[in-house]
């Protein structure tokens, strides 16, 4: 089903410290089509993001960004490449002292000379989108957590991008403010010809609007595909992921030293 | 906007208050308008001892402040201190039999070149010298010459 | 054994600390032209480092000067030299105090306020997301306000001086009844511009670019949680203190030697 290939993981490793946070990993991210990456807490899904978007440098393998290898870019290369990728972030990461308005405009001022009723009708038109035009002048400390969610997509959008990274975009959300993004993700990428990466462990909404899917545990991809062939999986990690069963191939306990153990060395 | 207004406001209230705090410094506290350029012509004259006058020290007839000591050297032919003295021009008319001694304002205060008038009609031109200089008083040389008196005294 | 492993260890983290501090101080000086440029950011961060800073340099500087003429009137009477009062006063304040005190009081004040501000952005991702827009954090968050740093602490340092001064003409000759003639005149024949006063404003400048640099870069290299931001703060404040009291003596020690 991937027809036109967007991003290319390629035998992906990276340490954190001692740790090994991906093993070998290889991936492909089709062009044009809502791909969500699952998995667990802690299995550095954001981490994954940050070295698609070249902050950080993987350890070994490459990661293929429209046929450009991220980490080979130069300075300028990448942060051309980066106008062309949104990120939204886990809390919205809106400049704190910027209103609502020049927090969208930003990016626009930054890489732009617009003439101000221009920019003004630009920036106006994406808060549009999503829904928050009448809050332009508020400043960020004055938005709910969904509504700054929402402005920063319009922020993440309005450079118009070939492709935009949702970092947890549902968490903490009540269920109104997560059923608007959800429509909105799927509007965007459907109107502004995106493709989206969605990068989350909230199930039942990521996998309504995912047009494939893979999960990730342990460095390693478990499995991959549409939304509908996760559901029928057989694995059985796979299936305690998606149902959120208590125990099962993910284990309920830390590592630990069976009882016995622990009373027969002094 | 007006949050903008504010800071602008602000931030030059701020360096207002800095350019009136320089020009206290300046005015009122440092001798800045004395090393300000005024008009000046140089003359010099020989002493057999400085005492602790110092680059800058103020040149006074009659306690007014005519000038500013530019330089203290050695005159390399009679190994005397070779001060040269910046004297403005508004004082050019020097007479030339004027003499210069170094003193101290009060008992621990700092020393300047006194310089007491003469009579003659001919004035001071730049570079000439004053020839009728007197030291700066030193305080060991001094207790000395006492000393002798007091025992010359009592030899009497 | 113990021992050696601890020397080792922690020598290898002050070397990878300050291999860090100085590339993060060669990114950000190429950045520093390019604030001059944004005015308006500029503005707003020598409001936030000067101005806010403006209470506490005033109240200082006017009761540092007040102790100053004090004492040195209670020390100078023994000697019969109280017209020199205002000599002592404003030799060290310009030459030491001035710079120093203001210098010890910025850190506190907005030093430490740069520090969790950036600490504060590293957390809730905000340098990321600029990084994310194609932004550089170094021109857009840290230039600025090092450049700010540098503009407003030489002025609160002069402002510190002259409320000293005028703090010690209060008490010396407002209270103690000193003539005030002597008060002027003597300390306008000593006090030297271009030795004093010059060499206190780059004592200043010097102290600026050490604070800013110790809190931007425990700002930008915080541990992005709030625990993290609260040490790095504390840090920041022993750091730049210290680091300008040392910075101190060695400038002392070029400049009036």
């Amino acid at each position: 089903m991937p027809t036109d290939c967007l991003i290319e993981i390629q035998n992906l490793t990276f340490y954190r410290g001692e740790r090994k946070i991906f093993d070998d990993l290889s991936l492909t991210i089709p062009r044009g089509q809502v791909t969500a990456i699952m998995g667990p807490s802690g299995t550095g899904k954001t981490t994954l993001l940050k070295l698609i978007a070249g902050q950080l440098k993987p350890h070994a393998g490459r990661i293929l960004v429209e046929g450009q290898d991220v980490h080979q870019l130069s300075r300028t290369a990448l942060y051309q490449l980066r106008q062309r990728m949104g990120m939204l972030f886990q809390t919205g990461a809106l400049l704190t002292d910027l209103t609502v308005f020049e927090n969208v405009a930003f990016p626009l001022r930054e890489h732009f000379k617009l003439a101000e009723p221009l920019l003004r009708t630009l920036v106006l038109m994406k808060l549009e989108a999503v829904g928050l035009r009448g809050a332009f002048d508020l400043m960020p400390a004055e938005l709910s957590g969904g509504m700054a969610r929402r402005v920063a997509l319009a922020r993440a959008s309005v450079l118009d991008p070939k492709m935009v990274f949702y970092d947890e975009p549902f968490v903490g959300q009540d269920p109104i403010t997560m059923g608007v993004l959800v429509d909105l993700i799927r509007k965007l990428n459907t109107s502004l010809d995106l493709s989206s990466i969605l990068v989350s462990h909230d199930v039942n909404e990521v996998l309504s609007i995912a047009d494939f899917a893979c999960v990730l545990s342990e460095g390693k991809i478990v499995a991959q595909g549409t939304a509908q062939d996760l559901l029928n999986s057989d694995s059985e990690y796979v299936r305690q992921f998606i149902q959120g069963l208590p125990d099962g191939p993910v284990p309920l306990h830390y590592p630990v030293k069976p009882w016995a153990d622990e009373w027969s060395t002094p | 906007m007006s949050r903008q207004v504010k800071i602008e406001i602000w931030v030059g209230l701020l360096v207002l208050m800095t350019l009136i705090a320089v020009a206290f410094i300046a005015l009122k506290v440092s001798n800045f308008s004395a090393i300000q350029d005024r008009p000046s012509y140089q003359i010099h004259a020989l002493f057999s001892h400085v005492g602790g006058l110092t680059q800058r020290a103020p040149v006074k007839v009659s306690g007014v402040v005519i000038g500013r000591v530019a330089s203290i050297e050695i005159d390399p032919i009679s190994y005397r201190a070779k001060v040269t003295m910046d004297i403005y021009n508004d004082y050019a008319d020097l007479p030339q039999d004027s003499s210069a001694s170094i003193l101290t304002a009060g008992l621990l205060g700092s020393q300047y070149v006194g310089i007491e008038v003469g009579g003659e009609e001919d004035v001071l031109k730049p570079g000439d010298r004053i020839n009728y200089t007197q030291s700066a008083l030193v305080l060991e040389n001094l207790i000395g010459q006492l000393m002798v008196k007091l025992t010359d005294g009592g030899d009497k | 054994m113990i021992f050696l492993r601890y020397l080792g260890s922690s020598s290898l983290e002050v070397l990878q600390a300050l291999g860090k501090l100085a590339f993060f101080v060669f990114s950000v000086f190429p950045a520093l032209p390019y604030s001059v440029w944004r005015f308006r950011l500029l503005l707003k961060q020598i409001y936030f480092t000067g101005v806010l800073s403006l209470p506490i340099i005033l109240t200082a500087g006017l009761f540092v000067g007040m102790v100053l003429g004090l004492q040195g009137h209670n020390i100078l009477t023994s000697f019969n030299a109280e017209e020199a009062v205002g000599t002592m006063t404003a030799l060290s304040l310009i030459r030491e105090l001035g710079p120093v005190v203001a210098a010890l009081l910025f850190a506190g004040r907005a030093g430490s306020a740069l520090t969790a501000e950036v600490g504060l952005m590293k957390s809730t991702e905000q340098l990321s997301a600029l990084e994310m827009m194609a932004v550089d954090p170094m021109k857009f968050v840290v230039a600025p306000r090092l450049l700010a740093c540098i503009i407003t602490l030489p002025m609160l340092a002069m402002i510190f001086i002259a409320m000293g001064i005028f703090g010690g003409y209060l008490v010396a000759v407002g209270w103690l009844g000193l003539d005030e003639g002597a008060f002027w005149a003597h300390m306008n024949d000593q006090v030297d511009w271009h030795e004093d006063v010059i060499n206190g404003l780059i004592k200043a400048i010097a102290f600026a670019v050490l604070i800013a640099i110790i809190s931007l870069y425990q700002g930008y290299e915080s541990v992005p949680t709030s625990e993290g931001v609260s040490r790095a703060t504390t840090r920041t404040v022993v750091h730049a203190s210290l680091g300008v009291l040392g910075l101190d003596f060695i400038l002392t020690a070029l400049m009036f030697t």
